[in-house]
């Protein structure tokens, strides 16, 4: 029998298999950022060293301010010492670390990628649970807990059961404004929020293996919207060719044999799954969510769903209350939603790509309602002010700001008013995520960008021919 | 940890299908200390109090449920951010176990190692029991861990499936790491050996 690339990835990594099932896993790498300090102070008082800490990663992004070059611009309090504890535990038990004055500073899972700290045939662990990104290189990522954090760094293993296997396939081809995060919400939208729960899911189809390395990493970030820990997709020459060359990616010898190693991993023709599910990538629109589980998603050119014609009570009695939390109406068309503010960034769209996609639609146009570009990394910026996108940005009279999680989570100072309405290519339309009574909708830096020059959900489709 | 022990107590009915970890703690609150005195009013905050301070019509803040120490839940409760915090807010209210249909595989794990049981049911036994508890607040469910048995307010069993692991977790109170430290030696040959095999991968 067949093995799934997950299940070839995770029998290499079992150190102890339990009879009940569970395992202890061999972890590759663990990144960690500025909300974890509880398991830096308990391995402390435990008076236990990291065990390998030439494994782990830190970088602080949820509590860097966006505004802020340096930790001494961020104003004294919560947010700062988050940043500084950190720093100092880095220091201290000595792993590495990327201040905010460096380069490589930017989104926990953005940096991993782009470093090669991240490669195929690893197991990555984080606490935080857009870890599933990862996976798009072809390798085991999870989110875990605090204790589970601290279990990592004390042994460099972890106890877990293997998950289920899901396998969803996007056949077709994408048509023109249509993006990994467009994929994404129509999975979510078809499978719902609990739809992967208990499994890993892997993406596999022409249209994900059309995709780039950056709309891969898009759709494995919200495999946990879907209710999966882990995302993963099978590494071809497109997956390899972005390792190569990275600052931790091996080089000589060992490069060729880990390549070697890499084209071993694909799922096996005949690997058996616990789950299939087929998309057909061809008719997906662009994606616009309304409610506050990414699982109310709908195309641009649809409308509010009326609660009416659901069946369920109780769902129909959790879609009167997202109603009545966004303030929309059953049958409001989307186009006719206006936005107050704009987020373009976040570990799930804040890659080049991102921007560039987002540039295409502003460049010309001016932004009608504030809008804030944050670009996942000090390199994606570095890249995109040799390309002039910061140029297009401002000029259009956006925000350009300094790498960090952002809006997405609203921990760092950018935070939307009470009842105000965002258009934001992060993951979570939960409610308050942005901030305490925000109305979040989720959508990609294309529709994001088209939101911002119109003032309301756009088809960018419409907005930007096909060139 | 403290070993879990069976009980009963009242049950508190949360009626919010995909229950994320954002309505359980909202991020504000994810910087402040385990032990702030603050902790138990970070549950449900955003659903429990309005913006001046003032309490909202929510569940958790009504008298007998407020002091209930089982909560039962919709589908896919504890989705979303794998904040830790989600449950120290659940401990800090003496908050014991979570019923429901299913349950976050992230906020899940977190549970058993804090000691506080997640228990899944099948979606009708759920929606059931919280009908229950709305009609007839303040009654009782009981858990008994070892036995593997919810008894509803109706004296009605049922039966859920754990990891043997986790119950051994949960009924010991071990904490992983001296459970993992007794496989030292097997650990450190394993490293040996996988690094050999997989020496792109070692580096150091």
């Amino acid at each position: 029998m067949g093995k799934t690339i997950f299940e070839k990835i995770w029998d290499e990594h079992v150190i102890v298999k339990r009879e009940d099932g569970d395992a202890l896993l061999y972890i590759d790498r663990h990144m960690t950022h500025d909300l974890h300090f509880r398991a830096f102070g308990a391995l402390k008082a435990e008076g236990m060293p990291i065990k390998e800490p030439d494994k782990l990663f830190g970088v602080p992004d949820h509590s860097v301010p966006t505004t802020a070059k340096t930790v001494d611009e961020i104003p004294p309090g919560e947010m700062r010492e988050a940043v500084e504890v950190l720093a100092a535990a880095a220091d201290e038990l000595g792993f590495t670390h990327y201040s905010m004055t460096d380069e490589r500073h930017g989104i926990v899972h953005v940096v991993g990628p782009e470093q090669g700290i991240t490669l195929p045939g690893l197991t990555l662990v984080c606490g935080d649970s857009h870890t599933s990104t990862h996976g798009a290189l072809g390798c085991i990522s999870f989110g875990i807990g605090s204790t589970e954090v601290g279990h990592v760094l004390a042994t460099q293993t972890l106890w877990q059961r293997k998950p289920k296997q899901m396998r969803i396939d996007v056949t077709g081809n994408l048509g023109f404004g249509v993006s990994g995060k467009d994929v994404i919400l129509a999975i979510i939208r078809k499978i719902k929020a609990a739809g992967g729960s208990g499994h890993a899911i892997e993406f596999a189809g022409s249209a994900i293996e059309a995709m780039s390395m950056e709309g891969r990493m898009t759709v494995c970030n919200m495999s946990i919207e879907a209710g999966a820990r882990s995302g993963i997709i099978s590494p071809d020459e497109k997956a390899i060719k972005y390792c190569q060359g990275r600052s931790y990616a091996p080089t000589g010898a060992e490069w060729d044999k880990a390549v070697a190693y890499w084209l071993t991993l694909p799922s096996d023709p005949d690997a058996v799954y616990d789950k299939k599910v087929t998309l057909d990538g061809s008719v997906i629109a662009p994606m616009v969510t309304w409610g506050n589980s990414p699982q109310w998603a709908v195309s641009v050119d649809e409308m509010i769903p009326d609660p009416a014609t659901e069946n369920d009570p109780l769902v129909r009695a959790d879609m009167e209350a997202a109603l009545d939390y966004m303030d929309l109406k059953p049958g409001m068309a989307i186009s006719d939603i206006k936005v107050d503010t704009v987020f373009i960034g976040a570990c799930t769209n804040s890659r080049i790509e991102d921007m560039r996609a987002a540039a295409a639609v502003v460049r010309g146009r001016r932004a009608q309602v504030r809008t804030l570009i944050v670009p996942g990394s000090g390199i994606v910026k570095k890249e995109a002010e040799a390309e002039g996108l910061d140029k297009i940005f401002t000029d259009a009279g956006m925000e350009w700001r300094e790498p960090g999680c952002s809006m997405c989570v609203a921990m760092n100072g950018d935070i939307l008013a009470p009842g105000q309405r965002s258009a934001s290519t992060s993951n979570r339309n939960f409610r308050g995520r942005q901030g305490l009574g925000s109305r979040t909708h989720l959508v990609s830096p294309a529709m994001a960008a088209a939101a911002s020059v119109t003032g309301y959900f756009t088809d960018v489709r419409k907005l930007v021919k096909a060139s | 940890m403290e070993p879990f022990k069976t009980f009963s107590s009242i049950a508190v009915p949360i009626d919010i299908p995909n229950c994320d970890t954002d309505q359980i703690i909202p991020a504000r609150f994810l910087r402040r200390g385990n032990n702030d005195p603050e902790y138990p009013r970070f549950l449900f905050h955003d659903l429990r109090f309005n913006h001046d301070g003032s309490e909202k019509n929510f569940v958790y803040n009504q008298f007998p449920y407020c002091g209930g120490r089982i909560i039962v839940a919709d589908i896919n409760w504890g989705c979303g951010s794998s904040r830790e915090n989600a449950v120290t807010a659940l401990d800090a209210n003496d908050i014991r176990s979570v019923i429901a249909p299913s349950i976050a595989d992230i906020h899940y794990n977190n549970c058993i190692k804090n000691g506080v049981l997640p228990i899944r049911l099948a979606e009708e036994v759920c929606t059931k029991l919280r009908q229950q508890l709305r009609e007839y607040p303040g009654s009782e469910v009981a858990i008994d861990l070892y036995a593997q048995i919810v008894t509803g307010p109706d004296e009605i069993t049922y039966s859920f499936e754990i990891d043997s692991f986790d119950k051994h977790r949960l009924l010991s109170g071990l904490d992983d790491v001296s459970i993992t430290l007794e496989f030292e030696g097997t650990i450190e040959a394993f490293r040996a050996n996988y690094h050999r095999r997989h020496s792109w991968a070692a580096w150091g």
